[in-house]
């Protein structure tokens, strides 16, 4: 099989999964929607909706914890025994790339929902939403780029679940991410011209190709074990 | 003792001699605290230098395994952070002393900061994997991945940034070759061969101490067997 059909095939057996076990994925929207409301009655306890700066700090705070919790499940919870089965089916960069490909699709599910609850309880102080979506979309295909390998080194160093190493070893990773996509999506919450975003969205799409590649080689090394 | 230890120590020695003694230029709001371009930058540079090695033997341990080179990733990618601190340590005194705070938000502060938390995550990993043999596959994937993912932070990122307090916009990030005096570069430049090779020899005698180690516990458990 070519890789993009291996690729094809892998992701189409995770999303299966991933609907028929739909504990998990309700577990992760429900971690979501609490946090919001959390934050929702944290907030109008003294009176008023965050500010601007602030709004946008907690919504990718949020991302970022749902990321980590959504990335810590993947390729963590897999035994040993299946990973043997996908080694005689499928070559590892193919399983490296459709989880990166099965995590994006997983954050931009979390992330849907989670902004539509957050604008609903928190305010909408955003200007431009066209560049908004935009970014959160690439934001949360970063976030899942990024973190896909770092689970599976966390979930190989054998603690359970990968918990706190994964937060550990992740958000060095993260911080030069979500320091642009906070940037970007200041700017269209300012309702600044989209020309002004562009030079940051496309070195976060250069970082994704770095991730991705560095991603792409590395994989079968840590395959081997 | 080799050559280039007494070289080191003649350079260090006159790197210290010579900024403190030596001739600056009068410059207002510096003053004399530019006497730590001698010891800041030259840090950096040590630094920047010794985490490359420490990545070159990574994935020269990926390429061929031994257990030889995985000690040199590690014990390099310790100077690497004792070189980082102190980098740290002698710019936030400086900052504190010409812009009036120990640390600002800067693009270049924080890839200073991420390129530590990332070394700290190694470290953390390292510690938390007991088999051998798999703790240094893993962490050598580690470093890569964190590397080439810290790489547009410290050289690109400051580069495409608008502003930024530290010295050097619109090239080189540490600082311009238009700022410095052609007498501190009489200084500066065996400052920064100094510090490197001090770098290297710490890490050479840590590598050493840790080769004999590595004997004596194979002998241990000859002994034991």
């Amino acid at each position: 099989m070519s890789l993009p059909a291996e690729i094809w095939h892998l992701l189409l057996k995770d999303l299966r999964l991933e609907w028929r076990q739909r504990t998990a994925l309700a577990g992760l929207l429900l971690y979501v929607g609490g946090t919001v409301y959390v934050s929702y009655l944290s907030f109008t306890l003294r009176g008023g909706l965050p500010p601007a700066p602030a709004w946008n700090a907690l919504f990718w705070i949020i991302l970022l914890f749902a990321a980590l919790g959504a990335a810590g499940r993947g390729l963590a919870q897999e035994p040993a025994g299946l990973r043997l089965y996908y080694y005689t089916v499928a070559r590892p960069e193919a399983v490296i790339l459709a989880k990166i490909v099965y995590n994006a699709l997983l954050l931009l599910a979390l992330a849907g929902p989670g902004l539509l609850v957050y604008t609903m309880l928190l305010g909408n102080p955003v200007q431009s939403w066209g560049l908004f979506a935009g970014n959160v979309a690439l934001g949360a295909i970063s976030l899942a780029s990024s973190l896909t390998l770092v689970s599976a080194i966390a979930a190989r160093a054998g603690q359970s679940g990968g918990g706190t190493l994964l937060a550990v070893l992740g958000l060095p990773v993260l911080v030069p991410v979500l320091l642009i996509v906070v940037k970007i999506s200041k700017n269209a919450l300012d309702g600044l011209p989209w020309d002004v975003s562009q030079g940051p969205m496309l070195t976060l799409i250069a970082l994704n190709f770095i991730v991705g590649a560095v991603s792409y080689v590395l994989f079968p090394f840590l395959w081997r074990t | 003792m080799k050559w280039w230890k007494y070289l080191t120590i003649a350079l260090l020695l006159y790197t210290v001699v010579m900024g403190f003694l030596g001739h600056v230029p009068r410059l207002a709001i510096l003053n004399e605290t530019e006497r730590n371009l001698y010891f800041h930058v030259p840090m950096w540079f040590g630094m920047t230098i010794i985490l490359l090695a420490s990545v070159i033997n990574s994935i020269r341990y990926l390429r061929t395994p031994s257990s030889r080179l995985d000690i040199l990733a590690h014990e390099s990618a310790k100077t690497g952070i004792l070189l980082g601190v102190l980098g740290l340590l002698t710019g936030s005194l400086w900052a504190r002393y010409t812009w009036g705070t120990w640390w600002t938000t800067d693009v270049k502060l924080n890839g200073a900061a991420v390129t530590m938390l990332i070394y700290a995550a190694y470290l953390v990993l390292r510690g938390s994997v007991s088999d051998e043999q798999q703790r240094a596959r893993l962490s050598a994937i580690y470093n890569i991945f964190a590397f080439s993912a810290a790489i547009p932070l410290l050289f690109i990122m400051p580069r495409l940034a608008e502003a930024s307090l530290h010295p050097g916009m619109g090239g080189n990030p540490g600082f311009s070759k238009y700022d410095l005096d052609s007498a501190m570069r009489l200084v500066f430049y065996p400052a920064v061969i100094g510090w490197t090779l001090l770098g290297v020899w710490i890490t050479e005698v840590a590598c050493r101490l840790a080769f004999v180690q590595e004997k004596i516990y194979e002998k241990q458990e000859k002994q034991l067997a």
